[in-house]
């Protein structure tokens, strides 16, 4: 008899969990190049209760605990790497409060994107929230915890920044709530209060968010995308900085790919713009293609492409398909914008010598402090060899994101390989200190961010 | 069957798991796949469905009665492939088919999959009941059998055994008769459509059941078909003419909403009620089917059409569907999603959760009860409804 | 040989010189209009080049046919002065390479309809319109070795023209085709005026998409309903290229029972989708383009319009959204021509 399987059918009832052959084997795949491994079981919690209690249970019977929310890291960051339980959150779904005065949501660990999305469309049309890119099925939580950004990073910078409070289920199954939350307030504000820092960018190896109270913003009645072109790399970084010196903008992204051929060799960036008015919006086109970019255009080395009203929101990607192979990974980093010329340069370089056609995008955080420069290596899932490519090319990247001078972004085991061994050695040994403190069993997420 | 004889062996891959399909078009939940959102585990989404098929076909895991019955609770709803972002996702479902058939071929489906087909092969339908009892809902209506008509109406397995079903097959029966069309009736020669075994990956019966019904029709000279299930139609529609049985096909729907702009049916009388209707997929997302059911709704005096958030193209399936309205693989919970439907009909506050398929009708009806909603809702079928209005009994 | 066969002689003997002094953009005076397009002529900058914004208009303009439009582009490449950021011409350039391997070749023996880089528009041309009709360039993966090149009049370079036309020709010819259908306005000019103009063999009849509609509509008489809407027409700057068969517009109208509302900016007056003006390098291009856009839409709201009927797939994307947000429908005319015939045109609600 399964102890832990009755112990676990127990806490969320028997429909909820699975040791089953099937589950283990669809649960011990991220969606990118790391490889497989199979968990022992499959666990969807529906409270925080459920995870205290399983939380329990496994530092009990010393068994991994991995969670899970959209698994659209790409990084392997909740693939079972030593077995265990994998928690798939995504059945705590309810959106627990809107506060409009306030502008901020409180919503359950398992909320997607999407969701969220969808309902402030529909009851709030006057609030939005920064938007990544992913599939809609990511979550708020996981894309927090990972310091992702959305379609709001210009203004507001990374979704971590947008943060008012958390709800956390400790390794050692205690729950605690940071922001003001925690002294039995609304969750209007995370400052001044100690910090949510231990469970963002820890890679779940701290405890496992159950709760986010997430920044809104003001969603303006006309939104929609202008796209500009240059030819010249060099160009990129004194646009952005000229366009974040306007403040105009929503969301400014730089990209090029080698498909389809139109964008190949050129760099498109995509500015977002929104206004209640088309005075507000003239205005600010003016501002930013006239004022701002005009002299690019004037010189002929710069051209405007039109303005299309309308956020595509949820934004779909296809970038899956196009080995026809249903797989890509990319290496996400955090550059200074400075770097944009040499990320693409290299970055082209490294595709090219792994035959994959290449594509790199930058997304301009806050007021140019950073930039979010990717890298994406597209593969076929039944071809082994275009994989092991995309593995290496991928290695190749992470080491060219730390030699420019940037840090990668949602490290996998690689990079996180590369950044402990050039990371400080008292933060390392701090780092060290924190799990054992909170996680004395090693359970969380293990083989992430192993610092012993 | 290796995975390199698998008909849809270069294109199952391809598959990222992005999981656009959970959602419906308007993007307001992430469990608009009924099976996903019944059980919630990766498995049961459609791109779990697929990984693991692929699995199953590279030998890397077993079949088992579980693998069988995650294929299986696919209720074919076809909201995956409207919400797939990638090119293969018209062949979604073929690709599910496909792996059904072979699973079929080895004689490894769930234990009521196997009754479902068995009683179909034996009495033309999926209950097992006699075939000489098909007819029975006809009796007192007066209806005729066909004999070259200008419709052939055509029941369905539902509509003729299932009791609550054949109120509408009888109300839709009387409808037709008020207005005057010319039509008959199979009766006990009716035999099923196979657009469920077509579903379940029983080819070779399908084919049987297909080609047996068009050589019945032609033999009796049928031209038009008017069916009561979409499913029937779906199938009359758009797989018979494969086989060269190409017949002018309409759900009741489309005709009855000729028949109230022709002025040949009196809606006269006023129900004074709030209704909600339920897309149903064979008519909706397989066959763009929308407006006519609503379009009728429209004209019944005093009726406030109301709608459920999720509509239309984003109308979540009552589960019927794949066999599942006898097979049942996905009930037992509050997450069933004829109880999930039934809860967001009531949300809007209407009085009647109006529905356009037998199948929708039976697994929305048993969900009012379980979920104890019978004081505050009931389910019609549009053709019981139509039949108020022109005040029948 | 591949060249542009223009005429000095009939400029200098031209009457009017309509071609820059009836210019919508540029105000010019006959004597200035004689002197400059003999400097261009000559292979000598001059204002022009620079202040073209290619609205094609002079080719319709130019009372002796002797193409002074397809002359400034050429000149506008020889001199390096093109009216497009370098950028864009890349990217239209790049735009035009096929990288989805060759198309595939059902010979037809008689007439087809070509809808060129517009495959994805296949919805337009349904019904029994088009019954019979065979299609060629109907995978949107291969269209572009159907594409009729001349978008780069927009971009100075009518070498890309002649560099990559012939074989494009030649790809059509394959099909065997007697008579091609142009869905886009702007092949028809193509082979009914560019390939002349400079020497192009055309082995092939081209059929404007408009004289096709009508002769079939005429076909269906009986089923025509008229479908009694205000409309107002969108004509494309590849219109100048073939004025010959504009009258066909109204024609249909006529037919069809549309009343075509009295508007200022139609016929030679037609006012360009400013969809290549709002990316031009000249300062104040974006917002000339905005101001071209306003006035067109204005005009035909004044007009009384309820639908703009569209020609070309770029006014469409150009104007299209706007045309809806001032309260009149965007249609093809395709899809026009399928409402009177009773049928219902995908997208129309």
């Amino acid at each position: 008899m399964d102890t832990v399987y009755e112990a676990l059918a127990g806490i969320v009832g028997e429909e909820y969990v699975s040791n089953r052959p099937e589950e283990l084997y669809i649960y011990s795949f991220d969606l990118g190049t790391t490889e497989p491994h199979r968990p022992q079981y499959v666990v969807s919690p529906r409270t925080t209760e459920d995870i205290q209690k399983i939380v329990k249970l496994a530092n009990k019977e010393n068994v991994p605990v991995v969670p899970l929310g959209g698994g659209l890291s790409l990084a392997g960051l909740a693939v079972p790497f030593q077995g265990g339980i994998v928690l798939d959150l995504k059945r705590m779904d309810s959106i627990i409060e809107v506060d409009e005065q306030a502008r901020y949501a409180v919503v359950e660990c398992g909320v997607s994107q999407g969701q969220l999305t969808s309902y402030l469309e529909r009851c709030y049309p006057r609030l939005t929230h920064s938007e990544p890119g992913a599939p809609p099925t990511a979550t708020i939580a996981g894309n927090i915890a990972i310091h992702g950004q959305g379609d709001l990073a210009q203004p507001y910078g990374f979704n971590s920044d947008m943060l008012n409070g958390l709800e956390v289920v400790l390794p050692t199954g205690e729950v605690c709530r940071f922001g003001s939350c925690s002294i039995g307030a609304s969750w209007f504000t995370q400052h001044p209060l100690p910090d949510v820092g231990l469970f963002l960018g820890w890679l779940g190896t701290t405890g496992i968010i159950t709760k986010v109270a997430l920044r809104l913003f003001p969603r303006k009645k006309i939104r929609g995308v202008g796209l500009f072109v240059v030819e010249d790399e060099e160009l990129v970084p004194e646009i952005m900085h000229k366009l974040t010196h306007l403040q105009m903008a929503e969301d400014i992204v730089a990209f090029s790919q080698a498909i389809p051929p139109l964008t190949s060799g050129l760099q498109n960036f995509t500015v977002n713009i929104a206004a209640d008015s088309e005075k507000e919006l003239e205005f600010k086109q003016e501002l930013i293609w006239d004022d701002t970019l005009g002299e690019y255009i004037r010189r002929g080395d710069g051209g405007f492409l039109g303005f299309v009203q309308g956020l595509q929101r949820p934004q779909v990607s296809t970038t899956s398909d196009w080995r026809k192979g249903g797989g890509f990974e990319y290496v996400g980093s955090i550059m200074p914008v400075a770097k944009y010329p040499e990320c693409y340069r290299r970055g082209r370089k490294i595709s090219e010598n792994h035959g994959i056609p290449y594509t790199v995008l930058g997304r301009c955080i806050g007021a140019a402090h950073a930039m979010m420069f990717s890298w994406t290596y597209a593969f076929n899932r039944a071809d082994a060899d275009s994989i092991q490519h995309a593995r290496e090319a991928l290695h190749e990247t992470d080491g060219l994101v730390l030699e420019l001078g940037g840090t990668i972004w949602k490290p996998g085991l690689y990079g996180q390989k590369l950044l402990k061994e050039r990371l400080d050695p008292n933060t390392l040994e701090l780092m060290g200190k924190i799990k054992q403190l909170l996680d004395p069993n090693g359970i969380m997420n293990p083989g992430n961010w192993e610092v012993g | 069957m290796a995975l390199a004889d698998f008909e849809y062996g270069d294109m199952i891959h391809r598959c990222f798991r992005c999981g656009y399909c959970k959602f419906p078009v308007n993007w307001e939940d992430v469990n608009n796949c009924p099976a996903y959102g019944r059980y919630r585990l990766e498995t049961y989404s459609c791109g779990g469905r697929l990984w693991l098929t692929r699995a199953w076909l590279n030998g890397e895991i077993d079949w088992s009665e579980h693998l069988s019955d995650i294929l299986y609770s696919c209720t074919a709803c076809k909201n995956c492939e409207v919400k797939c972002p990638l090119r293969f996702s018209g062949d979604i479902l073929n690709m599910i088919v496909a792996a059904k058939s072979e699973m079929v071929e080895k004689g490894k489906i769930p234990v009521a999959a196997k009754r479902f087909l068995e009683n179909i092969q034996k009495q033309g339908n999926p209950y097992g009941t006699s075939r000489m009892k098909r007819g029975e809902w006809m009796n007192g209506t007066g209806i005729d059998p066909y004999q070259g008509q200008e419709f052939l109406y055509y029941v369905g397995c539902v509509g003729s055994y299932d009791t609550r079903a054949q109120e509408a097959s009888r109300a839709l029966g009387k409808v037709l008769q008020k207005a005057g069309v010319s039509f008959g009736v199979l009766g006990n020669e009716e035999n099923c459509d196979g657009n469920e075994v077509k579903g379940l990956g029983e080819k070779t019966l399908f084919e049987m059941l297909a080609g047996g019904n068009i050589a019945h029709f032609k033999e009796l000279g049928v031209h038009k078909i008017v069916t009561l299930s979409p499913h029937s139609y779906n199938a009359m529609k758009n797989d018979y003419p494969k086989y060269n049985g190409n017949f002018d096909v309409g759900h009741y729907t489309q005709l009855l909403q000729n028949l109230i702009s022709q002025r040949k049916l009196n809606i006269s009388r006023s129900l004074n009620v709030k209704i909600t209707f339920h897309d149903p997929c064979f008519l909706g997302r397989w066959n763009n089917g929308y407006e006519a059911p609503r379009a009728i709704l429209r004209t019944i005096p005093g009726v406030k059409l109301m709608e459920m958030e999720k509509n239309r193209e984003s109308a979540l399936c009552c589960g019927g569907g794949g066999g599942n309205f006898y097979i049942d693989l996905l009930g037992g919970s509050k997450s069933t999603p004829a109880r999930r439907r039934v809860r967001e009909a009531k949300e809007t506050g209407a009085d009647v959760l109006a529905v356009a398929c037998p199948q929708c009708l039976t697994m929305l009806q048993d969900a009012v009860k379980v979920e104890e909603l019978e004081d505050q809702l009931v389910v019609k079928d549009i053709s019981e409804m139509v039949a108020e209005a022109c005040e029948m009994e | 040989m591949v060249e542009l066969r223009f005429n000095d002689a009939a400029c200098l003997g031209c009457p009017t010189q309509a071609c820059l002094t009836k210019c919508q953009y540029m105000d010019i005076d006959r004597e200035t209009a004689r002197k400059e397009i003999l400097k261009i002529a000559r292979g000598e900058d001059s204002f022009v080049l620079h202040q073209c914004v290619t609205c094609y208009a002079c080719e319709e303009y130019c009372p002796v046919h002797n193409h002074p439009f397809y002359l400034i582009v050429e000149k506008q490449e020889e001199l390096n002065v093109p009216p497009l950021p370098r950028p864009l011409i890349r990217r239209g350039i790049n735009i035009g390479i096929p990288f989805r391997g060759e198309p595939d070749i059902k010979e037809i023996n008689g007439p087809a309809l070509n809808m060129g880089v517009f495959s994805d528009l296949m919805y337009l041309i349904q019904g029994k319109l088009f019954e019979g009709l065979p299609v060629i360039s109907t995978d949107p993966r291969k269209m572009f070795h159907y594409f009729c090149q001349l978008m780069y009049l927009h971009f100075a370079r009518s070498s890309v023209i002649k560099e990559r036309l012939p074989g494009v020709i030649k790809t059509i010819a394959k099909h065997r085709v007697t008579e091609v259908v142009c869905f886009h306005d702007e092949c028809y000019g193509t082979f009914s005026s560019y390939c002349p103009a400079v020497n192009i063999d055309v082995p092939f009849k081209p059929v404007h998409l408009f004289e096709y509609l009508y002769n079939r509509l005429n076909d269906l008489k009986e089923e025509i309903k008229p479908v009694k809407l205000k409309v107002a027409y969108q004509r494309p700057c590849s219109s100048r290229l073939s004025p010959e068969k504009h009258h066909f517009v109204q024609d249909i109208f006529d037919l069809i029972g549309a009343e075509s509302v009295q508007r200022n900016y139609v016929e030679e007056n037609a006012l360009c989708c400013g969809g290549t003006i709002q990316g031009q390098k000249k300062e104040g291009s974006r917002k000339l383009a905005a101001d071209l856009q306003k006035r067109n839409i204005e005009d035909m709201k004044n007009a009384g319009a309820e639908v703009c009927v569209f020609n070309c797939p770029a006014c469409y994307q150009t104007l299209g959204q706007m045309v809806a947000r001032n309260g009149m429908r965007p249609i093809f005319m395709s899809d026009l021509c399928r409402l009177a015939i009773g049928e219902k045109p995908a997208g129309w609600r």
